[in-house]
């Protein structure tokens, strides 16, 4: 293959050993059961006889099934069983080692909070994924960076378990499904921009395989899974749109918002397009008083996997130099089938200040690593 | 920067729709009856997505007369055809009826639609070309219009809103795309949501400036859909012409289907290449509105990931309000690609204007 | 170049495939139809270890609607981004022109010549009775 692999760490970075911040590492339950230590037992009963509710028309399997080994590294599930993401020593084995990651933030996918229509049980469901996170995950391994879970239609429930995690410092981040009841930018949300914005934590937008109940292209459901996989990018697009259009941002200006997993090489361009719609139409949105392209250019970060390929180098430092090298932030999304590894993730030389940048300096300024 | 020479095929130019009274005299009996006695005929049918209020809708100094006497046809032909120098113009009348559940009614008043506008536009001016409106509610039914309409020259596509019920490429609607390949019409999507179903991913937008910064998603969406419901493969010879789609999203897109495509091909397993090699084959869009800032570097960067100098069609949008004065041409064109854009790429795409058609005069009122 | 005998071909039969490793590089031998390949262990993509990926057939290009497959056991496709590649050629089947796993070279030769030597057999006790799978890099 003629297309150079580049290693992203440094001589002198691989002697000083890991130095990675990974924006995007998956872990899941291997079954409910394994939440029981911190579900009430009114909600272990509600497990064993009701169940999951879920906007959607199958009930254990994604409505577009993914490809490879249900979305998963092929590779990626223990020995022992159970399913990708449920095992701290392979992910250490597999990835956590061997790539170099000095931090990986954490994105607890799997046990259906964002599925669920049922908001007590999202809610009971949340604190116990909150306290699995770190007894089981954070406590062993302090490499791992949780993100606060949060039943977010439910903005006062949601506040309150922010508010109870946010006095663990351990917790980076609260994690918000993009695929939401109504566009995130809507007032029923602000209770938790303004949780947030008080506990100084960013919000991670990461995809959710079932939505809140709209078809999820906007333009009808998509029939195959390469369409559904688009959705992402668009998803997330009509996710920032909203909050800088209902005035969020002005509203938290110290509100700090990733976007996890859906895409980067649009964003400038979601700019230049929103900032000539809102030269227009300024008259209907009085309240959004700066070109929106910068509140993404402030308020927005943006992690790289699933990183574009492009055909032409230039072409993907175009985009980078048009978003800003400060804005971007690596991840891997292990174990998901898609996951980009650190070494060969970008297939162009990067400079040293790039690479530093995207590796972990942005990610530790956001966060504030150590 | 203005266009710098005469003879360029303006891709989208736009009339109001037509008063439903104006429509009356294309209807038949039973369709005029019920559209009195129910006053359906009192009210215009005004798309949401095409309010004609917003200021994008209207530029100003084109908004200008629009009260007074003289046909907005008049105005038209000298604002757009003749101030731009276009050698012809594809004008595109949206009416709300293609919003309408009821098929058979949205079939009737289409058809008034489509008669009108032979009528007294494409057979008043010669320079215009016109879209078949169809609804998709009973695909059927759009079949027989196309049907209707593919002998007169003076329609040179079919236009569907990019945003519909289902996704674009869905099995159901391959009749359409079958009687639009057999009259050798290209499908134009053009912007626009007929609010069947949340127009984003995520729920109802708030404000139209959203709706409108949407629409690019729509046609992500729609693309993909085409793409992998194999509609390319299946219909080789038919031509998507997107609307208004922006521009800008088009080279990101082209990326992640590409590599997409490396990952899941044997979900499809009828995609036979890359992607962008059957996007850039099939695919044009117009080019206002041109969603770029105004930096020539930028432009020059863009037209460089776009990859391919076919894709692009000349068109103002006229009345609607992207640039001002008469640059309607984004700084960071070269000439020789300008060329390509208002006068080959045009004539390659719309085979019905390489037969110099000229617009029948007048047409039968078929009942 | 240096010869490495990695197994008797007994060992890998028609439809299987082993990892192998050969001073410090995995290689993938693969058994297909009789004939045996290898690839490097890795893919040139992203880096995964390529040969732990499934033995696939093809799914053939087809009519809109119409799902076939041939050429069974043929193509290795990647455990993580799921890139098929042609097992005799390595060669990546959407893009064979620029995406190529690398090939090594694969021999099978009898017990008999290969006690000629030179060879490296760091496991194997070479017997002039049987077959082995000997690979070059
Ligand atoms: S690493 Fe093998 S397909 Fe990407």
């Amino acid at each position: 293959m003629n297309q150079q692999l580049v290693d992203p760490l440094r001589p002198e970075d691989k002697r000083a050993a890991a130095s990675i911040v990974d924006c995007d590492v998956h872990i899941t339950a291997r079954s409910a059961v394994d939440l029981y230590p911190w579900l009430p037992a009114r909600w272990r009963e509600h497990v064993e006889t009701i169940g999951a509710h879920v906007r959607s028309g199958v009930y254990n399997q994604e409505p577009h099934p993914r490809m490879m080994a249900r979305g998963m590294r092929a590779d990626a599930y223990p020995e022992e069983g159970g399913p990708a993401g449920c095992s701290l020593p392979l992910l250490q084995r597999q990835h956590l080692d061997p790539n170099g990651i000095q931090f990986g933030m954490l994105i607890a996918l799997g046990r259906g909070i964002f599925e669920e229509r049922n908001q007590a049980f999202a809610a009971a469901l949340s604190t116990a994924i909150n306290n699995w996170q770190l007894e089981k995950w954070v406590d062993p391994e302090p490499r791992l960076m949780p993100a606060i879970i949060v039943p977010q239609e439910d903005a006062e429930v949601a506040v309150a378990e922010i508010e109870r995690c946010a006095a663990d410092t351990r917790f980076k981040q609260i994690l918000i499904s993009p695929k939401s009841l109504e566009p995130l930018g809507r007032k029923r949300y602000w209770p938790i921009y303004a949780a947030a914005e008080r506990a100084g934590l960013p919000l991670a937008f990461h995809p959710a395989a079932i939505g809140g109940g709209h078809f999820s292209s906007g333009a009808g459901s998509p029939t195959y899974y390469l369409e559904e996989h688009n959705t992402f990018g668009t998803i997330t697009q009509a996710v920032l749109t909203s909050l800088i259009f209902e005035g969020v941002f002005e509203r938290f200006p110290g509100l700090k918002v990733v976007a996890v997993e859906g895409g980067f090489t649009w964003a400038p361009m979601l700019g230049w397009r929103m900032d000539k719609y809102w030269s227009r139409l300024r008259a209907e949105v009085p309240h959004v008083t700066r070109p929106p392209s910068e509140y993404l250019r402030s308020h927005i970060w943006f992690t790289t996997q699933p990183m574009e390929e492009t055909r032409k180098q230039a072409h993907l430092r175009d985009v980078i130099d048009w978003l800003g090298w400060d804005r971007l932030m690596f991840s891997s999304d292990y174990p998901h089938w898609d996951f980009d590894d650190p070494r060969y993730a970008f297939k162009m030389p990067l400079s040293d200040e790039e690479r530093r940048k995207v590796f972990h300096a942005n990610a530790k300024v956001l966060y504030g690593l150590p | 920067m203005k266009i710098p020479f005469k003879g360029a095929v303006d891709c989208d130019l736009h009339l109001s729709a037509p008063r439903m009274s104006a429509l009356l005299p294309y209807m038949d009996e039973y369709w005029s009856d019920q559209f009195s006695n129910r006053h359906i005929d009192r009210f215009a049918f005004t798309m949401s997505s095409d309010n004609p209020i917003l200021p994008l809708q209207w530029r100003p100094d084109w908004k200008a007369g629009a009260d007074e006497p003289g046909s907005e046809l008049d105005r038209l032909r000298s604002r757009a055809l003749d101030q731009f120098g276009s050698s012809i113009g594809i004008v595109n009348v949206i009416h709300g009826a293609i919003a309408l559940y009821h098929g058979d009614m949205a079939a009737a008043i289409l058809r008034a639609v489509n008669d009108w506008t032979a009528d007294k536009v494409l057979s008043q001016e010669s320079r215009l070309r016109g879209s078949i409106l169809v609804s998709l509610q009973d695909p059927a039914l759009a079949v027989a219009e196309i049907e209707r309409l593919a002998g007169n020259p003076g329609f040179v596509q079919v236009l569907l809103p990019v945003i519909g019920e289902l996704t674009i490429g869905r099995r159901i609607y391959w009749p359409v795309f079958e009687a639009a390949s057999r009259a050798g019409l290209p499908i134009c999507l053009h912007a626009g949501s007929l609010n069947r179903h949340a127009p984003t991913g995520v729920g109802w937008p708030s404000y139209y400036v959203e709706d409108y910064v949407s629409q690019s998603a729509g046609f992500e969406a729609s693309l993909v859909s085409l793409l992998a419901e194999g509609v390319f493969q299946k219909f080789p010879d038919l031509t998507f012409v997107l609307a208004e789609s922006g521009v800008t999203w088009m080279p990101s897109f082209q990326w992640r289907q590409d590599k997409m495509w490396l990952g899941v091909r044997t979900e499809l397993p009828w995609i036979d290449r890359m992607p962008r090699e059957i996007i850039r084959e099939r695919v044009r869009l117009t080019l206002q509105p041109f969603d770029a800032p105004p930096d020539a570097a930028i432009v020059e960067r863009l037209l460089d990931h776009l990859g391919s100098d076919e894709m692009l069609l000349f068109s103002t949008d006229y009345p609607h309000w992207h640039f001002d004065g008469d640059d309607v041409v984004p700084d960071g064109f070269p000439t020789d690609l300008l060329r390509k854009i208002a006068i080959d790429n045009p004539h390659a795409t719309y085979g019905r204007l390489r037969q110099g058609g000229e617009a029948t005069k007048s047409l039968e009122v078929t009942a | 170049m240096i010869r490495h005998i990695v197994a008797k071909t007994a060992e890998i039969p028609a439809g299987t495939h082993r990892i192998v490793d050969v001073s410090g590089r995995q290689v993938g031998v693969f058994n297909v139809n009789g004939e045996f390949f290898a690839l490097l262990n890795r893919c040139p993509h992203g880096g995964a270890e390529l040969c732990k990926g499934a033995v696939t057939a093809l799914v053939q290009p087809s009519g809109v609607g119409q799902y076939a497959v041939s050429r069974k056991g043929e193509f290795l496709r990647c455990p993580w981004h799921g890139w098929e590649f042609e097992i005799r050629s390595g060669q990546s089947y959407c893009d064979p022109a620029r995406i190529k796993a690398r090939k090594i070279d694969v021999a099978v030769e009898r017990g008999e010549e290969l006690v000629k030597g030179p060879y490296v057999a760091e496991s194997y006790d070479v017997t002039v009775e049987d077959d082995y799978v000997v690979l070059s890099l």
